[in-house]
């Protein structure tokens, strides 16, 4: 078996593929509804700022940390794809970055300052967490292109800039429908149908120019049997779309039944997006430029990890549910006491 | 703008980065471990006052690790925008240490914060402790990962290079290189000492203020005590770890010495002005003898000299660092070991040994960049000691932006700085808001009076 993986050339690179992959979409489910949250901040009084930071409190830094794992396995699995794809989004990687840093101390700050300054860091909680949404889709949108330069392709990377931030605030929505009631549980609602819009909007707005920016995507989507075998695709996607919009409609339910339901299907759209890039981009790990087997690192450095994080992973996946229990139900005031 | 250097600006940018970070981990490591003692005490006694004390220090570390989380992320993403060589050639090392780390660290110590900040009305008290258990166990496994990658970049041993990149070859001696327990073990008692100083000094600033209730005494009894405790260790351990440099890295202990010539019969200095383009000293003061008895026990045994070196790194600001580290150290034993004394024979302190030990809150700060600069300017030129230069690593991303993101760095992080500080001494200030608290049931649960609004 081991030396099975350490001479296929194939095996190890793709099993990190996968594995950076799945990092990037739990990271884009698990930060994208507390970036969400965050960018809802502006939208409410006090109390209820409050109330929402609460329902993230104990999470975003555990859900960051799968931003850090994903670069990291893109820096350890293929170093030279990591050089060559961070190189080419200095600065955007620069802005969100900062972003991270603001919103991330500012969760801290906005309670142990003086009430005075407090408005100051709920500011800071929701430029930061603009911020580096909006860099997370600018750079989605750069890399679907394979980072080409011009007026045009800016304009696509802040077009999927709003399509991220319209996608977390959806989720985030969709989490204050599970972990808020009342007022606030209405006003989620709300918000969960509007970000909905910018969803489908943005979906649309990807789907009809990537397949026209690449000719290599277009002759992959609309061949005659991949348009056959890739259909499911897009056809649940809008199945999830149409059942969300109806669902959030008839929203909250007697005795707060269903709450979960559109988080559920929020996170179904995540992965039939995600299905859809991936099987893009395939066999690419820089559009165009690299491939996945032809950057990877040394097999025996990866099967060293991989031993390390199927043995580890198990136990990280079972806390995190564990964490969830503890701060499950409705968002309480945190306290230290 | 071609006048723009991106070696010199991606290395300033790095180190204002990599200086930012270390000041948080300092702090967390070590507080973990002192937030442990609070909560096994309060077990233990059932004294309220441990509970207050940790309910205040638990805030700075809440603080702190969102800093070191925030700070951290943006070093692991400098690696690809800075440094792309640096991967390219000894990723097949780097890379597993740097994801053990995110395994079985991050993930560990970011899911038990939460429960350890805002766990004790929803799990038990022993839960409660564990999870505290976890968070410090957690902090320190990152310090290990971290400082065996750092120390294998000193020490590299384990690998063997072809078509210039490492391959792994003994992960054990990889891990476990020769200068990693000297740097584990500085760096583990440099971060105690850290939080030794910070919990007795801001204790010893809401004394001087006349807020001297049990807790805040309770605080600065362990920060003084620890920071007594650890001193002379560290003082050993650092010595030590000085001779492990000299048998490894040669040059870095002539930087620190200022030695030019290889010469017998070395002083040690205490005073002197490097001058690089002369390559000699001016206006020295030292101790006739001293730096080659430390060294070598032997006076006749030469120290070699930079000039003997084709590789040495600039020798100021290794020479200065390393005495303002060294002064530091010694000024700690002093003001550590006079606090003890008043606290143990009569049990408080002075308004001199208070004001001494207010002005040190964050003395370890110093002290820890200092070291930390001694070791990775003693590095140069080098990025891994004689495998890779720092040179060969950078970036091809143009001068005018890495100018740009580093100010923009630079701005962010002097303003954080400022807001931490800032906030740590508001926290001590208002002392009284963390008076409300918890008292011990008879089941051994938590029963808080719940705290006026706001998450956090």
């Amino acid at each position: 078996m081991i030396d099975f993986l350490l001479n296929s050339p194939t095996v190890m690179p793709l099993i990190f593929a996968g594995l950076m992959g799945l990092c990037m979409l739990i990271y884009a489910i698990m930060d994208g509804f507390d970036l969400g949250v965050g960018m809802l901040m502006p939208f409410v009084g006090d109390d209820d700022k409050d109330k929402m930071v609460s329902s993230i409190g104990p999470f975003w830094d555990a859900n960051e940390t799968w931003l850090v794992f994903g670069i990291g396995i893109l820096l350890v699995a293929f170093p030279v794809a990591h050089g060559v794809i961070l190189g080419a989004l200095y600065m955007p990687v620069a802005i969100m970055l900062a972003g991270l840093i603001i919103r991330g101390v500012a969760f801290d700050f906005r309670l142990k300052v003086h009430l005075e300054h407090k408005h100051i860091w709920n500011k800071a909680f929701f430029a930061g967490s603009f911020i580096a949404s909006f860099a997370q889709g600018y750079m989605l949108g750069a890399y679907i292109l394979g980072f080409a330069e011009g007026l045009a392709a800016f304009i696509f990377a802040c077009t999927v800039g709003f399509l991220i931030c319209a996608g977390y605030i959806l989720i985030g929505s969709c989490w204050l429908i599970i972990k808020t009631d009342k007022k606030l549980q209405k006003r989620a609602v709300i918000w969960a149908q509007k970000a909905l819009y910018g969803v489908i909007f943005g979906i649309f707005v990807v789907s009809i120019s990537t397949p026209l920016a690449s000719a290599r995507i277009f002759d992959k989507w609309f061949t005659v049997e991949n348009m056959i075998g890739l259909a499911p695709i897009p056809l649940l996607t809008w199945v999830f779309v149409v059942f969300l919009f109806v669902f959030l409609r008839q929203m909250p339910f007697p005795k707060d039944q269903w709450n979960w339901v559109p988080f559920a299907a929020t996170v179904g759209i995540y992965v039939l997006c995600f299905q859809g890039l991936a099987y893009s981009f395939y066999p690419y790990i820089v559009p165009e430029q690299l491939e996945i087997i032809e950057s990877a690192s040394a097999p025996e450095s990866l099967l060293f990890i991989l031993c390390g994080a199927l043995a580890v992973l198990p136990i990280i996946i079972g806390y995190t549910i564990y964490i969830h229990y503890v701060f499950g139900g409705k968002s309480a005031d945190l306290s230290y006491d | 703008m071609d006048s723009l250097d991106p070696l010199l600006l991606s290395r300033i940018q790095f180190a204002a980065n990599i200086s930012f970070h270390i000041l948080f981990p300092s702090i967390t490591i070590a507080l973990g471990w002192v937030l442990l003692f609070f909560k096994l005490k309060f077990n233990k006694t059932g004294e309220e006052a441990w509970m207050e004390a940790y309910r205040f220090w638990v805030k700075v570390f809440a603080l702190s690790f969102a800093m070191g989380v925030v700070s951290g992320v943006t070093m692991s993403f400098q690696f690809g925008t800075n440094w792309p060589g640096f991967m390219n050639s000894v990723g097949n090392i780097a890379g597993p240490l740097l994801a053990y780390e995110v395994l079985t660290a991050f993930f560990l110590e970011a899911s038990f914060l939460a429960v350890m900040l805002f766990g004790f009305r929803r799990v038990s008290n022993r839960v409660h402790t564990l999870a505290t258990v976890l968070v410090a166990v957690g902090t320190t496994f990152s310090a290990f990962w971290i400082l065996a990658l750092n120390s294998w970049m000193h020490t590299p041993v384990g690998f063997e290079m072809i078509d210039g990149q490492a391959y792994a070859t003994d992960w054990v001696q990889i891990i476990f290189n020769p200068s990693f327990p000297y740097r584990f073990t500085h760096m583990m008692l440099a971060s105690g000492l850290t939080v030794a100083f910070l919990v007795a000094g801001l204790s010893a600033f809401r004394w001087l203020r006349n807020d001297r209730k049990k807790s805040v005494m309770l605080a600065m009894i362990t920060g003084v005590y620890m920071a007594a405790a650890l001193i002379p260790v560290q003082i050993i351990v650092g010595d030590q770890h000085g001779l492990n440099t000299l048998k490894h890295q040669p040059a870095k202990i002539a930087a620190m010495e200022g030695v030019w010539e290889t010469e017998t019969h070395v002083p040690l200095l205490l005073f002197a002005l490097p001058d690089e383009e002369k390559q000699m000293n001016h206006f020295e003061i030292g101790i006739p003898n001293l730096a080659s008895y430390i060294l070598n026990q032997d006076l006749t045994i030469p120290i070699e000299g930079i000039k003997s070196f084709d590789d040495a790194p600039p020798v100021a600001p290794v020479f200065f660092a390393f005495r303002i580290m060294v002064g530091i150290g010694l000024l700690m034993l002093v003001v550590s070991w006079y606090c003890f004394y008043r606290l143990h024979r009569y049990k408080n302190t002075d308004r001199l040994g208070a004001t001494a030990l207010a002005c040190m809150t964050f003395s370890g700060w110093i002290a820890v960049l200092a070291g930390w600069y001694v070791t990775e300017i003693g590095r140069q030129p080098f990025l891994v000691y004689g495998v890779l230069r720092t040179e060969d690593a950078v970036t091809d991303v143009s001068g005018s932006m890495v100018g740009l993101s580093l100010i923009m760095y630079l701005i962010l992080y002097a303003a954080l700085l400022a807001a931490y500080i800032g906030t740590l001494f508001y926290l001590a200030r208002k002392g009284d808001a963390v008076k409300a608290g918890a008292k011990l049931e008879q089941d051994g649960h938590i029963e808080p009076k719940p705290k006026k609004g706001g998450a956090k």
